[in-house]
């Protein structure tokens, strides 16, 4: 029954982002594959999303929104944090353009000739 | 061997790093005090029913500023770096196949209303979950869909351009706005603020929410068609 009550106290979002972010930091380091990296790293990322909001996530209580759930006058009792979400919504599109660019650079390396594997680029991974 | 291990150390020390974030995440039972802050005084002082929007356009609209410059900047740079001379494959025209004929139609049907439900997103991001990048997004899928259906398409680069720099100067227009007609860059009061929940409220806000959406919008569909791989 012990178990049974922490785990009901884990957050499962917190939970699960923590995963993706050891899943990618592992793709990250142990793949040779640079698009492989590349998608290690949006893991990781969402990852790293998961856990900021799942932080900021109050149990029982409402979107910061205001509508009928919630008014101006009852939000601070009645919301969840609305600075994770905001800090997020930035990492999220940083994310997206680090993606962008890093798929690029793995393209041009392929087709400099170079191919798709890190360790054909000597010592830039051991 | 040495790597699997020291791979296998960093990912345990990591995951114990995080142990107590896991541990504690959503235990609060009160948001801190700034957050308290934002949500008393982010209705009363722009009367933007969406928090969020609020903390991201105006109270930290510095950092969206900034959030806009990279995400320009990340564009620049696959443009710059996936032209047909850098990746060596000029004068080689790839063979690609046209898409289905199902893949077609079904752009046609879709291609305006994805652009229209965008348009709708960035609108009201001050009232609903939404805003510019997220409107932006769904406007460059309108994009994307077609670059798909008929491969050999390409993205009218004048038009996009000038979509880009225009609402980018929108953006920066308004907020010099608050300077002269509110208490400082990018204030959104330099508007009148109208009632909390009409379409026409917020001050600034659903303006420059908008020019956030078109110019993500914009760049977006320049990184997809630069990953296209057949830009000159």
């Amino acid at each position: 029954m012990n178990v049974l009550e922490f785990l009901g106290r884990i957050n499962p979002v917190a939970a699960s982002g923590a995963v993706l972010v050891l899943v990618g930091l592992w793709g990250v380091l142990a793949r040779p594959n640079l698009f492989k990296i590349a998608v290690a790293f949006s893991v990781l990322e969402t990852g790293v999303n998961l856990v900021i909001l799942s932080v900021g996530y109050i149990r029982g209580r409402t979107a910061p929104i205001l509508d009928s759930a919630a008014d101006a006058a009852t939000a601070a009792q009645r919301m969840t944090d609305p600075v994770p979400q905001a800090l997020v919504l930035t990492a999220i599109v940083i994310g997206l353009a680090v993606t962008a660019l890093m798929l690029s650079y793995a393209v041009r390396m392929r087709t400099g000739g170079g191919g798709s594997s890190i360790e054909s680029y000597g010592d830039e991974k051991w | 061997m040495m790597r699997k291990i020291l791979v296998l150390l960093a990912v345990i020390g990591f995951g114990v790093a995080m142990l107590p974030l896991v541990l504690e995440a959503g235990v609060a039972e009160a948001p801190g005090e700034l957050a308290t802050a934002y949500l008393e005084q982010s209705p009363r002082d722009f009367a933007a029913a969406n928090v969020v929007t609020a903390i991201v356009v105006s109270y930290r609209g510095f950092d969206t500023l900034g959030e806009v410059a990279v995400l320009f900047a990340a564009t620049a740079g696959v443009g710059a770096l996936l032209t047909k001379k850098r990746t060596e494959t000029a004068g080689a025209e790839p063979e690609r196949k046209p898409g289905t004929e199902i893949l077609g139609t079904a752009t046609g049907l879709l291609t305006g209303l994805l652009v229209m439900f965008g348009v709708y997103i960035f609108m009201h991001g001050h009232l609903t979950p939404g805003g510019g990048f997220q409107g932006g997004v769904v406007i460059a899928t309108a994009v994307l869909l077609n670059l798909l259906a008929s491969p050999r398409s390409r993205v009218a680069h004048g038009v996009m351009t000038a979509v880009e720099s225009l609402s980018g100067a929108a953006y920066v227009a308004l907020g010099l706005l608050g300077v002269v007609l509110a208490a400082g860059f990018l204030d959104p009061r330099a508007l009148p603020l109208g009632t909390l929940g009409a379409l026409a409220s917020a001050g600034a806000i659903p303006l420059i929410y908008s020019a956030i959406g078109l110019k993500v919008g914009a760049e977006l569909s320049g990184i997809l068609e630069a990953l296209k791989g057949d830009r000159e």
